[in-house]
């Protein structure tokens, strides 16, 4: 079974009397151990899926479809038992971790509180020692659960929230831009500590980005999202090097390969700008922007199609000419 | 010891005087709390030549964005001096004043750097004003500037405000209020860094059409090693204060001397070195500079043992190899690099 899914999820929030849909049908799926990479820009529905998975998001969202950890619908689940599966079933890195942390209590402390309230044998001792371990495990000595977050360096503070995450042996973690505002080389010490925290325990890890080349360093598969959808998946590496749809291919080309000729004096960009998620019109939502859209593009809306072994991409060109529409 | 070779050709950039030079430029603060000094730069050498763009990188706490600050006559040199076409700069307010009309900073984050309740023409308009007073032509300059941002046609953007533009679009503005002074060169801070990856490529385009258009000069400070690949002709890599590394792109990026600019170099996601050199730990204290070479305590190559059959281990924890020299061609301030610069393959593993 799978730790993560999602079957045919919609987020739409409601905005000035009318609705505004962020994600628009997301189908995902993570076996135990997995690692998935969800990549796109700004506004494109990403971090909602990331809070829709753990319900956090706020009263003004509606959620449509199911969410599914370890076969249990999220979003139906009864109040205590999505405490109960928060923390322990599924945790989350937030990015940005100087906001996420209380500045005023000492770290240790905060690691300490979600494993109190969630496994009632623990005792403030007992919790503490547990705490201290955490830290040795992302790579902090014990004593700096002492520290308050404003003692310790960026990737220090990423470290903490990540043992956070740890804290109650969730079989999910989702690491939302973990690495984002960090130097290169911290950078690669948190990914690092990351993948081998996953691989050695089994855990499952959905990470969030719009580098893509961090993504298909760091996990098994990757999907693109473009306003609300998924628009290409499929093996990192792949998807990374060798995309199949026209944005996944721009977004992949904007972190150029250092000694790459090709590269050498040509930034790729993107023209235009990220689409109106109020504004749907007829077609293929990434046709504005699109460098090789055709005409059929203005009237077909294309879903997810087999792009390869395993791996499929939601655009007309990966259609076999019969099936052209 | 520092090594230096001369590449093959060097560009006219290179001989020519340079728009914007520092020479042994060095600033110190006094440490929080009392005793000791923070050597945020020490003595350093770096020059933009006309119609340059040098890519200035390192890690947060390096020194790169005091040495930009510095450069911008924002923070004064506690040593060396600052050259811009040659003449040192002055610091009395009206040579100031002059100085930055021609050298214009390009602030990171445009989302705070702009106000909220200014109009994309007041925004861009404001910087004139600062510097000429309200000119009867002030209409045609902001034009020109967004245009040359690329914000076409500019009229359409005059009565916008920042939060009705995108990402994109406000770093555009924050440019356009850059070049309205038609500056000589500009010193971009992180240009990129809180830009969707999908922005970065216009923002980085838009730089080099300017420099192909304008000739503008740029120092672009970053940590993003790609950005230096995709736009810069020459990079220098800061560690502690020190630009440890410096040269053509193209060299120091694909041939890197220096232990540190390979380190960097490996950790990059799409790296193709087998095994990553993770440096552990944070970058050191600028108010604890080690003695001897300053990398030597997290320096890979010192704790393989390479050092030591190279025979400079010893030199490395006590002989400083010195500052970098201005110089044309790629130079790298470090023992090991010193003695197997000879040996090519020796170097490049």
């Amino acid at each position: 079974m799978n730790h993560l899914e999602t079957r045919g999820l919609t987020v739409a929030y409601r905005a000035g009397g009318r609705e505004v849909p962020a994600v628009r049908g997301v189908d995902l799926a993570i076996p135990p151990g997995g690692t998935l990479g969800l990549a796109g820009e700004s506004g494109c529905g990403k971090s909602t899926v990331a809070l829709a998975v753990l319900r956090l998001l706020p009263a003004t969202a509606r959620v449509g479809g199911s969410v599914l950890l370890a076969g249990e619908d999220v979003l139906t689940m009864a109040w205590g038992r999505l405490r109960a599966v928060r923390w322990a079933g599924a945790s989350i890195v937030f990015q940005g971790a100087m906001h996420s942390l209380n500045a005023v209590r000492r770290v240790g402390d905060q690691i300490a509180e979600p494993v109190l309230l969630h496994e009632s044998a623990e005792t403030p001792a007992s919790a503490a020692r547990r705490a201290a371990d955490l830290l040795e495990r992302v790579g902090l000595p014990p004593r700096t659960a002492a520290a308050y977050p404003h003692e310790l360096s960026g990737g220090q503070r990423q470290r903490v929230m990540i043992a956070m995450a740890l804290a109650c042996g969730p079989r999910l973690v989702i690491a939302d831009e973990p690495t984002t505002a960090l130097d290169v080389m911290v950078q690669a010490q948190i990914l690092r500590l990351l993948k081998d925290l996953v691989a050695r325990n089994g855990i499952a890890m959905m990470m969030i980005s719009h580098d893509l080349s961090v993504l298909a360093d760091a996990c098994d598969r990757l999907a693109v999202m473009y306003a609300g959808r998924i628009v290409e998946e499929g093996p990192a590496r792949q998807v990374f090097a060798d995309a199949r749809h026209p944005y996944a291919a721009a977004l992949g080309a904007a972190f150029p390969v250092v000694g790459d000729p090709a590269s050498r004096y040509a930034p790729r960009g993107l023209a235009g700008d990220p689409p109106d998620p109020a504004g749907s019109g007829t077609g293929c939502s990434f046709r504005p922007r699109c460098a090789v859209a055709e005409d059929r593009c203005a009237y077909v809306d294309p879903a997810l199609w087999r792009a390869g072994p395993d791996r499929s991409a939601a655009c007309v060109r990966v259609l076999p000419s019969e099936e052209v529409l | 010891m520092t090594t230096r070779t001369g590449s093959a050709v060097d560009g006219p950039a290179a001989t020519a005087p340079a728009v914007l030079a520092a020479r042994g430029v060095s600033v110190r603060f006094a440490a929080r709390g009392g005793g000791g000094v923070v050597r945020a730069v020490d003595d350093v050498d770096l020059r933009v030549g006309p119609g340059e763009i040098v890519a200035l990188v390192g890690e947060s706490g390096c020194g790169k964005s005091t040495l930009a600050r510095t450069l911008l006559g924002l923070e004064r040199p506690s040593g060396g001096s600052v050259l811009f076409k040659g003449e040192p700069l002055g610091y009395r307010a009206r040579e100031l004043k002059a100085y930055r009309r021609r050298v214009q900073l390009v602030p990171q984050d445009p989302g705070g750097s702009l106000d909220p309740r200014h109009s994309v023409y007041e925004a861009v308009a404001e910087g004139l004003r600062v510097h000429h007073g309200t000119l009867p032509d002030e209409a045609v300059r902001v034009e020109r500037a967004l245009s040359r941002a690329g914000l076409r046609p500019p009229e359409r953007f005059f009565l916008r405000y920042p939060h009705e533009l995108s990402g994109g679009q406000r770093q555009r503005v924050v440019i356009a209020g850059a070049l309205v002074l038609e500056p000589e060169a500009v010193v971009a801070d992180e240009p990129v860094a809180s830009l969707d990856a999908s922005v970065r490529g216009e923002i980085l385009a838009l730089l080099l059409r300017l420099r192909a258009e304008l000739g503008l000069s740029a120092l672009v400070v970053t940590h993003d090693l790609g950005l230096a690949w995709n736009i810069a002709d020459r990079v220098a890599v800061m560690y502690l204060g020190r630009v440890v590394e410096a040269g053509p792109v193209e060299e120091v990026l694909t041939a890197p001397r220096h232990p540190y600019t390979r380190a960097l170099l490996s950790v990059l996601p799409d790296a193709s070195a087998a095994t990553p050199t993770i440096l552990t730990g944070e970058p050191p204290d600028p108010a604890r500079v080690p003695p001897g070479c300053r990398f030597h305590p997290r320096c890979p190559v010192l704790a393989s043992g390479a050092a030591a059959e190279a025979g400079v281990a010893h030199r490395c924890g006590a002989e400083d190899p010195g500052p970098l020299p201005e110089a044309p061609g790629h130079g790298a301030a470090c023992h090991y690099a010193a003695v197997t610069a000879e040996r090519p393959e020796a170097g490049n593993r």
